[in-house]
């Protein structure tokens, strides 16, 4: 580190210039808001700002939104109540109870698997933990509760609305396809809101026909 | 980070056996008796070229099993002379006193209250030694070992602490305007939750408390009670608008601790995406100052930017504000396809809006009748009181620990420390429009260089989740597995001291280990701790509008603040 100068005793404020003292800058300022309302009102404008939640934002296949419980074919949860998400949980949200599973090679599964969304932070270290790829999360992000025994939500919530529908799946341990399907989708980064846009009125004139 | 490279000042005339002198892992480390700690600090103060002019951090740390079961710890920095010096001092459970320090640093001022509030020991010579996080009805201090974590505590409003701040009596002072009024904690203009109590004389703050603990949570508690790995998680709440600079911090700190080599693939990650995080928060602390002082559409110019850098950290960790993508180690995941591509569009839209910002507000006469010598401040006085970060750069004293004490790749690129005179609202707007651009250089040196190769976190199963391939078909990597999530990392015991530049300051982590599976003791330095202290000192004097204005140039973050 080089040796400084001592540290200034007082402090040496901005002195104005001539110009800025005759309010002359204003005029540049006003320029740059001129020119952003022109541009706006005739639409080639970007605006950031979308009508939510009829338009909603694209988000990336690893977003971490609401969890889902994964199925086996025949249709009965993967977990085998093993705890692990429960113990990598930094908020303490999952609470699982054990029974044994009747099948003596998977031997356990969940009686009870609620997950406090309230609790919840989002950080995505149950899936991590997950040795069998039983619980994954969903890109959905609006949860709205009426009161708190709501945010708890059981096993079967936990699996019934994304099941399948694989265009709403977030963050999990494989996407290596998807994700180069999205980033194609992406390139132009800052059409992201069009994008979204573009959805939104897709999926508005399909309710309308 | 390099050790001390400037001679310490030999403690010669102090009886031998009050200092001991030890090798810490990061940078010197002294075990003071108290008796001597207030005239051994004015003699580390006492040179102006390498005096330690800078009190980085005041912490407390509870060993029940020693027979001084407290530790108060002091890092101190020469912003001069470029050392840093730990110091511990001992203080038994029975008579748990010790000197105050006020007289030497300012900025001890709050971080003595907090070690008050959360161990329980006295300052002698401390004005105003009261609680400062938790509320008055609280029982008892979190974060003594034997303190349990459920315990809550009910503020009712008899206890309620009521500030009523008496201004000096002078003769001119007819007492016919004066008013005693709150600004906060849930006010518009108060970012977060903070409470101004404020006595003004017509419209001049004539005195003023400030009362913060409205959003602490105890993060240094909770962060005992969980593995180091569980931590991450909560380092991004500490300063939400840059929460990835957080995780760096805390990581950089336990992967020192535990000497792990981050892949050069994370490393280089993780600065660029520090500097888009700082380029964020700059834009927020920016357009929110900007809308406190009537200037609404530069609000809306520069939360453009955010929206885009957010979709940028979306793509690669899955949330948009509280990111947890560092790893100790590495990286949660690796970097999506298109990430450069996505930094070189950023790099194209970015600097327009600052441009327009800047067209609108730089030599506006408006905005500089509102913010030139508003809240000013010399350097001396704003080092004296423990700021660091773009205020102090305002104040012209030219620190910057990504320069000072590089980490990560900021010593192979080329760029500047902006530095400004004027310590007011103006001058710290100007630094960080100016910082904005130098860490824009940054990322595109970075991105020109191209995206190492090779793996996005440590290959070190002791350390890191296997992937999940392997850990799916073989069953060593499924034990370790197993083992990281039940039992976390085992982190070496020691401790180290380890900042990183935050966007509003020098984020540093003191994190200590004994050797289980969790941390033993973590402190966070949080930059606006100490540059909010002077709150106060700052608006004194002033009209209550300018108080406005100059908290919103501070960039004072609740959460991280509080912790």
């Amino acid at each position: 580190m080089s040796s400084r100068g001592a540290h200034p005793r007082h402090p040496a404020p901005y002195r104005y210039t001539i110009v800025e003292r005759l309010y002359l800058p204003l005029l540049s300022g006003l320029w740059v808001t001129l020119r952003h309302f022109v541009r706006n009102f005739f639409g080639r404008g970007k605006t950031y700002t979308i009508n939510y939640p009829e338009e909603r934002r694209l988000y990336s296949p690893r977003y971490r939104g609401h969890h889902i419980l994964t199925t086996r074919p025949d249709g009965s949860l993967r977990c085998v109540a093993c705890f692990l998400c429960a113990a990598a949980c930094p908020a303490e949200c999952i609470h699982i109870e054990a029974g044994e599973h009747p099948d003596l090679n998977i031997e356990k599964y969940p009686l009870l698997y609620n997950i406090d969304m309230l609790r919840c932070v989002f950080c995505g270290y149950c899936v991590d933990a997950c040795p069998e790829e039983a619980i994954i999360m969903s890109n959905n992000h609006d949860m709205a509760y009426f009161n708190r025994g709501q945010s708890v939500v059981t096993k079967d919530e936990l699996q019934k609305p994304y099941a399948y529908d694989e265009s709403r799946l977030g963050y999990r341990p494989h996407y290596p396809e998807e994700q180069a399907q999205h980033a194609a989708l992406r390139h132009g980064l800052v059409d992201l809101v069009e994008e979204a846009r573009r959805q939104g009125a897709d999926s508005a004139s399909r309710t309308a026909s | 980070m390099p050790t001390t490279t400037a001679p310490l000042p030999l403690p010669e005339r102090f009886p031998a056996d009050s200092i001991q002198l030890r090798e810490g892992l990061d940078q010197p480390t002294w075990i003071v008796r108290r008796e001597i700690l207030v005239d051994l600090a004015r003699e580390l103060t006492a040179d102006p070229e390498t005096g330690f002019d800078l009190l980085l951090d005041l912490c407390g740390v509870d060993y029940p099993d020693r027979e001084e079961r407290f530790e108060v710890v002091y890092h101190l920095a020469s912003l001069r002379g470029g050392g840093r010096l730990r110091l511990k001092v001992p203080v038994p459970e029975d008579d748990p006193v010790l000197p105050s320090l006020i007289d030497v640093w300012k900025g001890a001022d709050w971080f003595e209250r907090e070690v008050y509030d959360m161990f329980g020991l006295h300052f002698e010579g401390h004005p105003n030694l009261r609680r400062i996080l938790t509320h008055e009805a609280f029982q008892g201090h979190p974060l003594r070992k034997d303190y349990d974590p459920a315990r809550r505590w009910i503020l009712t409003e008899d206890k309620m602490y009521r500030p009523q701040p008496e201004p000096p009596m002078d003769a001119e002072d007819d007492m016919f305007e004066r008013m005693t009024i709150n600004i906060g904690p849930s006010h518009p203009a108060m970012h977060g939750t903070f409470r101004v109590v404020a006595t003004l004389d017509g419209e001049i703050i004539s005195a003023s408390e400030v009362e913060i603990g409205y959003l602490h949570r105890c993060f240094e508690k909770m962060a005992e009670t969980h593995t180091w790995q569980q931590v991450i998680p909560y380092t991004d709440r500490l300063n939400y608008c840059s929460s990835f600079i957080n995780n760096v911090g805390y990581c950089r700190a336990v992967e020192t601790l535990l000497n792990v080599e981050v892949p050069p693939r994370a490393v280089w990650a993780r600065t660029i995406l520090s500097e888009f995080s700082r380029v964020m928060d700059h834009c927020v602390c920016n357009g929110s100052s900007l809308v406190d002082s009537g200037a609404l559409t530069n609000f809306w110019y520069l939360f453009q930017p955010r929206e885009e850098i957010y979709g940028l950290l979306e793509a690669c960790s899955g949330a948009r504000l509280t990111v947890s993508y560092c790893r100790i180690g590495g990286l949660a995941a690796d970097l999506p396809p298109d990430f450069e591509a996505r930094c070189r569009a950023l790099l194209e839209t970015i600097p327009a809006f600052i441009d327009d910002v800047e067209k609108l507000i730089v030599s506006n006469r408006i905005w500089l009748d509102r913010a030139v010598g508003i809240a000013a401040i010399g350097g001396e006085e704003a080092v004296n009181w423990g700021w660091t970060g773009p205020c102090l750069r305002a104040s012209g004293v030219d620190y910057d620990v990504r320069r000072d004490n590089p980490y990560d790749l900021y010593d192979t690129v080329d760029w500047d420390v902006p530095v400004f005179h004027g310590g007011d609202v103006h001058d710290r707007f100007r630094v960080r429009i100016s910082e904005i651009r130098e860490s824009l250089k940054i990322i595109r040196q970075l991105l020109d260089r191209g995206m190492p190769e090779g793996p996005f976190i440590v290959d070190d199963p002791h350390v890191a989740l296997p992937p999940k391939e392997v850990a799916y078909n073989q069953m060593e990597a499924m034990i370790y597995h197993f083992k990281l999530i039940m039992d976390g990392i085992q982190v070496p015991p020691g401790e180290i001291y380890s900042a990183v530049e935050g966007a509003n300051g020098e984020l540093g982590f003191y994190v200590l280990s004994d050797g289980s599976g969790k941390p033993y003791r973590i402190k966070v330095r949080p930059p606006c701790f100490p540059i909010f202290s002077t709150f106060s000192r700052l608006i004194n004097g002033g009209t209550i509008s300018d108080a406005v204005v100059s908290l919103g140039g501070l960039n004072v973050i609740a959460g991280e603040l509080e912790r």
